[in-house]
């Protein structure tokens, strides 16, 4: 018989810690994906940030550092620097890189940091128990915004990659989504074009992925998918807001996905 | 030894960092060190290393992190509401247990404070600084010279116990003009390769088994032995990285303690009082932390009486108490606010001892 | 050697590969693994056309599919 499916090397055999459902899971196998077929994993250093993905280096067969909370683009601008011929990737929440860590990601991006971040965005704190997230939707419901997020108080989510792409020094930003076969396809390969940028010494690159949190959003995984389509998407468009071959225009920015 | 020449301290301990084999500095511009970033920007270049202006404080000390922990002999700066934003990594880079140098030149605080010399960050230099159980390696240079000698073997003490090394200075080290020379040979294409720990991360090559740099140990049995580690290591340090510096302290029965650039006002206090016919003494710790507990709490056995002399309302005091454990009153004279101690002062209240012992505690301690 | 092999001790039973099957050849079993959790399993082979979609869309990488 011949293996249609198999599980990527560069992620560990052992059970996550993450919820049943969970995407991050899904984003995992994506990275360890384009690690194996861009054959990296020799060279990849990871850096695992604070929130559900902390224990990430506990995943991936490579070596990690674990950053402090929203540090993780310094951590890795260090890596980076360091070790010149290393391929660097970050792995953030939206807690971490959307709130507390948003001067790092945009000096990272400034500085075009020859890394690759993957941005999970779920709306929510995951790991704190469900708390607001600078993404959360308006009216979104959490257990810090009991009412629903209102932009009178809290103001309107933030589009991390329609932000980042407007910065000169970000040579590759895209927004997926992991909630269909055919998103986390389309998923994958924004993935593995981002670490071809940094393989190619292109500079920065950022993959936002929409990932759900069944737990802390109260539905199961199957119904969690279909909220992020219904609601997430419309708000968060999917596409490529920024690739090498888009030249500099004052519109920079602005999605053709 | 080759050539003296006259270098400001700043520029001074960029140098010998340089020398000593850093080759990465991360920083952010503030008074009064900035001409460690600027020597560093115009330095490491030429010497194939790299400069990055991060964009706080708090980026530039997780940079050092990565660097740190792939490996690399990094290097960061900053003066005290620098260093107060820098907390958070430098808790991260000892949970990691990763080497680097830290240069911290002490401004007055709180707050914004002003940006004259003080030594109101002892507290936080030497007990921790971050949150959790570690100790950081701590010297206390009190010239120029000695600020250089000190970094040449920050790195090699940082390595030897996993632990960061931070030089404390303060606005006039790093402001002052004095005559340097390096070691003949520690040029920097001269700076020893360093072979690769065996815990950096730089790519698991050759298909090597990964490694993770992490301070995060959730059960409470790990974190309690990993804690137990760091100490481990740190009570390794003072047993053998210990300094101090005594200066006519053979027959002295009024015992001056200080460190850094009070110890030069002591110093000339000292000489002022064996004019006078008053047999001073003066004891500087070159290591704050480790403090020599010892070595301090044997010499004021001798003593009639210690004064410990600080650009601070009292911080040092308490470890100069903690050595001396009760076998000579105590005795504090402390300026604040960027105020350096006046030797005059200094010799008055060091008279005052020798003739009387110390007087009631509450009464003579306090600001000069 | 079936067509979809799961590692049925790691599965945490979340349902994703049995909700994209195309062609509904898995379902969550009615027994419990060591996690507590019901696994899925290949119920309908034959209809099974080794898509591969299950293994995509498993968060916990439990799921291999081949091709006779």
């Amino acid at each position: 018989m011949k293996q249609v499916y198999a599980v990527p090397k560069s992620l560990r055999p052992v059970p996550t810690h993450y919820c049943p459902g969970c995407t991050h899971g899904i984003i995992h196998k994506l990275v360890a994906d384009a690690i194996d077929e861009l054959g990296l994993r020799d060279r990849a250093v990871g850096v695992a940030s604070v929130g559900c993905s902390v224990f990430s280096y506990d995943y991936f067969d490579c070596d990690f550092q674990q950053a402090a909370h929203g540090r993780a683009p310094a951590v890795a601008t260090g890596i980076r620097r360091a070790v010149p011929d290393a391929i660097v990737f970050t792995y953030q929440g939206d807690g971490d890189l959307a709130s507390i860590g948003t001067a790092e990601i945009v000096h990272a991006a400034m500085r075009s940091e020859n890394i690759t971040v993957i941005f999970v965005n779920n709306a929510i704190y995951g790991m704190t128990g469900g708390q607001m997230a600078p993404t959360t939707l308006v009216g979104q419901k959490t257990t810090t915004s009991p009412r629903g997020r209102q932009p009178a108080l809290a103001g309107q989510p933030l589009r991390i990659a329609e932000m980042l792409a407007t910065i000169p020094g970000a040579t590759y930003v895209a927004r997926v989504s992991t909630t269909s076969p055919a998103h986390i396809a389309r998923a994958g390969r924004a993935i593995k074009k981002a670490f071809q940028v940094q393989a190619a010494g292109e500079g920065f690159s950022l993959v936002e992925c929409l990932s759900t949190c069944p737990t802390n959003w109260g539905m199961s995984p199957v119904d969690a998918m279909a909220w992020v389509e219904k609601n997430m998407i419309p708000y968060y468009p999917l596409g490529e807001f920024r690739t090498p071959e888009m030249p500099e225009t004052p519109e920079r920015g602005q999605a053709n996905g | 030894m080759a050539g003296r020449k006259l270098f400001k301290g700043n520029e001074a301990v960029a140098e010998a960092a340089i020398r000593a084999g850093c080759r990465f500095f991360f920083g952010y511009p503030i008074t009064p060190q900035n001409e460690i970033p600027e020597y560093m920007s115009r330095r490491l270049p030429e010497v194939g290393g790299t400069f990055v202006q991060a964009e706080s404080e708090v980026a530039a000390i997780n940079m050092v992190y990565g660097a740190a922990g792939a490996g690399a002999r990094v290097m960061t700066s900053s003066s005290s509401p620098g260093i107060s934003l820098k907390q958070e990594g430098i808790s991260y880079l000892a949970g990691a247990q990763l080497p680097c140098l830290i240069v911290n030149m002490v401004r007055g605080g709180p707050g914004l404070g002003g940006i004259a010399p003080a030594q109101s960050d002892y507290f936080q230099a030497t007990k921790g600084g971050g949150h959790g159980d570690y100790r950081l390696i701590v010297y206390a240079p009190a010239s120029v010279q000695e600020m250089v000698d000190l970094t040449l073997g920050a790195y090699d003490v940082a390595e030897r116990y996993r632990i960061p090394v931070m030089i404390l200075g303060d606005g006039v080290l790093g402001q002052m003009m004095e005559p340097v020379s390096f070691p003949e040979g520690s040029e920097p294409e001269n700076a020893p390769q360093r072979p690769e720990p065996e815990w950096a991360t730089r790519g698991a090559r050759g298909g090597r088994a990964p490694r993770i740099v992490s301070s995060i140990y959730l059960k409470p049995e790990e974190l309690y032995k990993h804690n137990l580690r760091l100490q481990e290591q740190f009570k390794r340090a003072e047993a053998a990285e210990t300094r101090y510096e005594e200066v006519r302290t053979d027959d002295a029965e009024v015992l001056l303690v200080a460190y850094g650039t009070t110890s030069r006002v002591c110093r000339s206090a000292v000489e002022k009082l064996r004019t006078a016919g008053v047999r001073a003494g003066l004891f500087r710790p070159i290591t704050v932390s480790p403090f020599p507990y010892k070595a301090l709490g044997e010499r004021a056995r001798q003593v009639k009486a210690v004064l410990t002399v600080e650009m601070s309302l009292g911080q040092m005091v308490d470890d100069v108490r903690i050595a001396v454990a009760g076998a000579a009153p105590v005795d504090f004279l402390g300026t604040t606010g960027g105020v350096v101690p006046k030797a005059a002062d200094i010799v008055e209240r060091a008279a005052a001892l020798a003739r009387h012992g110390a007087a009631d505690q509450a009464t003579r301690e306090g600001i000069s | 050697m079936k067509k979809v092999v799961i590692d049925e001790a790691k599965c945490k039973g979340c349902g994703l590969c049995v909700h994209f099957c195309p062609k509904s050849a898995l379902a969550m079993a009615d027994r419990i693994n060591s996690r507590g959790y019901h696994p899925a399993e290949l119920v309908d082979e034959a209809s099974c056309i080794s898509c591969g979609i299950c293994g995509r869309v498993c968060p916990d990488a439990v799921i291999e599919v081949f091709k006779p």
